[in-house]
């Protein structure tokens, strides 16, 4: 039961886009479509999870006064992983988001869990509160990537919806992703205040 | 001619926040006045260059040598953490002045994903040197062009966003949202150089 609200909490509560602001880089520069901003919301997700695991397992071991570039080697193996899983199963993806999969590394969103969670909680809580804080990340970067590809494109996942004149291709293009976030986490902040 | 057209095509046309996407961060965290975003945009450019010259020089003597090109990530990560701290270092004894300037921000740096992004782009040769050899030089102009166009876009937001403290907004734009709006719109500003580097090469005769 505690693991499931530590799950929601991150998912609603503290979703790292929308309400913690944190983990930009990746939010703005891969949204471009639906499918390309859950892919980088999964592939983070992966990574959060495991680091979140990992440090909680060796937080006992580190010492206080070296643990953020421990924390930081973790993060930066598990990264590696990933890039040579992704690079052999799924290269066409690998391609599309190119530099930041190995920019995973500095998202503050994964250094931040382990420095504000998993430090303190044991290897279950910090795997819940990794799958939260990924899936919010997730559903937040879908979220973004279809607003942007239905307005620039028309489509959802590839799916038409509106005949492809009327998009509106600034959204597909760099400015749109800071005016479609920026109105997002504008109508977020008039719910939270409702 | 070939490394003014790297220049004016890192500064203005692929700007590293404005259409890459690099440094977000920084950008709308130390904003909010022009003072700070220049003491950021300077320290970025010096450890931005640092960082460039050794990581490429690591790579290429290093890990391509001994085929170790997997250990990239991890690699050029400690190599900027250890040296945003030995700069930190350096500069207290030699140079306190600048060091008073840059210090809250040196240690910040170190996971501003511009560094590691333009440091992985120069070691694997994959950004546009403009028809001539992906080497060292062109690189470390690359790398400073970039930390240029950082600082150029960060100061001025900055500059709008003092402005924009003294304008009453709806109480749902306030904060976050309406400096991602202005973010895009000056995003749709710079926009307006694209094609000028093509533009430039052949006025060059490139």
């Amino acid at each position: 039961m505690n693991n499931l609200k530590v799950i929601l909490n991150g998912i609603v509560k503290e979703n790292p886009t929308f309400v913690l602001l944190l983990g930009m880089c990746p939010t703005l520069g891969t949204t471009s479509s639906a499918i390309n901003g859950m892919s980088m919301g999964l592939a983070t997700m992966a990574v959060l999870i495991f680091s979140n695991l990992l440090i909680s397992l060796i937080k006992n071991l580190v010492p206080d006064m070296v643990r953020i570039p421990c924390y930081i080697v973790v993060i930066a193996s598990l990264v590696t992983i990933l890039q040579m899983c992704m690079q052999a199963f799924v290269p066409d993806l690998y391609a599309t988001l190119g530099l930041f999969i190995p920019l995973i590394v500095v998202n503050c969103i994964i250094l931040g869990r382990a420095e504000a969670f998993a430090a303190k909680n044991g290897p279950i809580a910090s795997m819940c509160d990794g799958i939260g804080i990924g899936i919010g990340f997730t559903l937040a970067l879908t979220l973004l990537g279809s607003v942007r590809e239905l307005l620039g494109t028309g489509k959802i996942f590839n799916l038409a919806l509106v005949p492809e004149d009327y998009g509106m291709l600034v959204f597909v293009l760099a400015p749109g992703a800071f005016i479609a976030l920026g109105y997002l986490i504008a109508i977020v902040n008039r719910i939270k205040k409702a | 001619m070939e490394y003014l057209l790297i220049f004016i095509t890192a500064v203005f046309v692929n700007n590293i926040v404005l259409s890459q996407f690099l440094g977000i961060c920084p950008f709308l965290g130390v904003s909010k006045k022009v003072e700070t975003a220049s003491g950021m945009g300077a320290a970025v450019a010096f450890v931005l260059t640092l960082a460039t010259i050794v990581t490429y020089l690591l790579q290429k003597y290093v890990l391509d040598v001994c085929g170790l090109g997997y250990l990239q990530t991890i690699v050029f990560i400690l190599v900027i953490a250890a040296l945003v701290q030995m700069v930190e270092i350096i500069l207290k004894k030699v140079s306190p002045a600048l060091y008073q300037a840059l210090g809250v921000f040196l240690p910040l740096i170190t996971t501003n994903c511009c560094i590691l992004g333009v440091a992985i782009l120069v070691a694997n040769g994959t950004y546009n040197a403009q028809g001539l050899e992906p080497n060292l030089l062109t690189g470390v102009v690359f790398a400073f062009s970039t930390a240029l166009g950082f600082a150029l876009a960060l100061i001025v937001f900055a500059g709008i966003r003092e402005q924009l403290s003294l304008v009453k907004l709806p109480k749902g734009m306030q904060g976050m949202p309406i400096a991602l709006v202005t973010a895009g719109l000056l995003a749709m500003a710079f926009m307006g150089f694209s094609g000028v580097d093509k533009g430039l090469a052949r006025l060059f005769g490139l």
